[in-house]
């Protein structure tokens, strides 16, 4: 008998359904960042236009058939919808089509999944992908607010359960079952505070320490103001083309291999096995399927750590650690910079910052300079394979995608 | 925010706690769905949950969103109910009386004033049980 009031894995059946498995399905050939930020004196309009031009101009200015925009809430926080139109109307692009995709926190690895399978189904043969988000329009209150618009409304939201009382809840139970102590925690975000200071595009880049952390205020106990990502505004971009002509764009494409994403219900309450984060899982199986591979192959990961003790649960998900051990990953130091595998070198959604539509956009960018070689200070012993992870809500939606380079 | 029929069809849920029962496998949710994502069944009965619960999880929250500035610090819990688990304020409490498996009950409070449409929105809270008579003040109001 299931545990009543929650929903059972048996009634998931996702299957991949792409066929040449292992093969390319599209590739990166220009990206564009912009340091995230509090810009007081740009618009969300100048922010994308900002990092879509930087993007085409790193591509050598190709056609583009199509604009993707990753937004989470510009409604809310910039009173502007239909974004996507105007986006690509400030960046001369239309008649193209032009879309805007939401997920929340994923909305930039949701984004970057449909526009490789737009790509990859030959719809279009070059795509333009611009995440944004402008954070700093709003008061904190209102912020809040508008981040908590990723829970059930009626029946999170109304009751002022904000995105972080959310987390909290989780990461009590969390605690609770592994008895992992406070102090693993302030060891990720010191790490990820270390690895940013080398990021030019992050936004804390001053290093904290475990005390820092452990005696920073409380915003909805146990998660601290040093658990939290901060709030920021940011763009980045990509040009998204298909392999067959990739090379002819650029020397150095990065490769698509695999797609994947997956969701689990909206609301903790009705999960079985809270504590196991269900969509990371689901979709990291199916990009890792469709790239004929597993995560022993990869080099070097983007994980998308809304709070420390996610970032754990992330990595137990993907099956770098068993289930309450992620923080031993950092005692060994696997993730730390020259390690097994390192782990945000950005510095995460911690240190290089979350302006939210737009994280997933920066993570794909930050592998691709890894990739060619091209990440400065930050830059891993020549990788071959990264994976990008990126999540929305509490862990109720997850894009993972599989990166390679170009020889 | 919320327009008045926003906020008066949730009423059966928010004040009565109505949930759905599947009737072929079992499987309770709140608030109601009409297919069941255990089965994909449609054959779903309205139930009403019991009033007490036990506490699952809690956070204390201190950074409010907008509309609940005036309330802060409130505390926020996951409460399972005969199965189900709901999520909401737990009230009538302090931080340090909060421990994880104690009992609440279910009572009726205003949850807040809205700004633009100046409606006084109430639900359920949680609280620790009272010895006296527990439907006090729970009132089961009849809107539909």
């Amino acid at each position: 008998m299931q545990y009543m009031g929650s929903i059972e894995e048996s009634s998931y059946s996702h299957q991949t359904k792409v066929d040449n498995l292992g093969k390319s399905l599209a590739a990166i050939v220009g990206l564009g960042m912009i340091k995230v930020g509090m810009h007081w004196s740009k618009s969300i309009r100048e922010l994308a236009v900002e990092a879509g031009l930087k993007a085409l101009d790193d591509a050598g200015n190709p056609d583009v058939d199509a604009v993707y925009v990753s937004n989470m809430a510009s409604g809310l926080f910039c009173d502007q919808e239909n974004l996507a139109d105007l986006i690509a109307d400030y960046l001369a692009l239309t008649p193209a089509p032009a879309v805007k995709i939401e997920a929340a926190c994923a909305s930039g690895g949701v984004a970057l999944t449909q526009a490789v399978a737009a790509v990859a189904s030959g719809v279009y043969d070059t795509i333009l992908l611009v995440g944004v988000e402008k954070m700093s329009e709003l008061v904190s209150t209102e912020v809040t607010n508008a981040i908590a618009c990723c829970l059930d409304a009626e029946y999170e939201k109304f009751y002022g359960v904000t995105f972080q009382a959310a987390n909290a809840l989780l990461m009590r139970m969390y605690m609770e079952k592994y008895r992992v102590k406070r102090e693993a925690f302030g060891e990720f975000v010191s790490l990820m505070h270390q690895n940013a200071t080398k990021n030019p595009y992050a936004q804390l880049r001053f290093p904290v320490t475990v005390e820092q952390y452990l005696n920073s205020p409380v915003i909805a106990d146990p998660i601290r103001l040093l658990d939290c990502a901060p709030v920021g505004d940011g763009a980045a971009a990509l040009v998204i083309t298909s392999t067959k002509k990739a090379k002819k764009v650029v020397d150095n494409p990065v490769f698509i291999k695999g797609i994947g994403q997956a969701t689990d219900t909206i609301s903790i309450k009705d999960r079985v096995d809270p504590l196991f984060l269900r969509s990371v899982s689901k979709a990291a199986e199916t990009a890792f399927q469709m790239a004929g591979c597993s995560i022993e192959d990869v080099d070097v990961v983007e994980l998308h750590d809304s709070f420390p003790f996610v970032a754990f649960m992330a990595m137990e998900a993907l099956g770098l650690a068993e289930r309450g051990k992620a923080y031993k990953l950092l005692e060994n130091g696997d993730i730390k910079p020259g390690g097994k595998l390192p782990i945000n070198l950005s510095g995460g959604l911690k240190a290089r910052g979350h302006p939210i539509g737009a994280t997933g956009v920066y993570q794909a960018a930050e592998l691709s300079l890894q990739l060619i070689g091209e990440a400065g200070s930050l830059q891993a012993d020549s990788p071959a394979k990264a994976l990008m992870v990126s999540i929305g809500g509490v862990a109720s939606n997850a894009a993972v995608i599989v990166l390679e380079r170009g020889d | 925010m919320s327009s008045a029929p926003r906020y008066w069809r949730e009423i059966p849920y928010r004040y009565r706690l109505e949930a759905s029962l599947c009737e072929r496998c079992g499987s309770k949710f709140y608030p109601p769905r009409i297919i069941c994502p255990n089965c994909k069944s449609r054959e779903m009965k309205r139930i009403r949950l019991p009033k007490r619960g036990t506490l699952v999880s809690y956070s204390v929250v201190y950074f409010p969103p907008k509309g609940f500035e005036l309330q802060t610090p409130y505390v926020v819990g996951l409460v399972e109910i005969d199965g189900v688990k709901v999520v909401g304020q737990i009230t009538d409490v302090l931080p340090s009386e909060l421990k994880i498996g104690m009992e609440l009950e279910a009572c009726f409070r205003k949850v807040r004033v809205n700004g633009k449409s100046g409606i006084i929105q109430y639900g359920i809270k949680f609280r620790k049980p009272e010895k006296r008579d527990a439907d006090e003040s729970y009132v089961p109001i009849g809107v539909r």
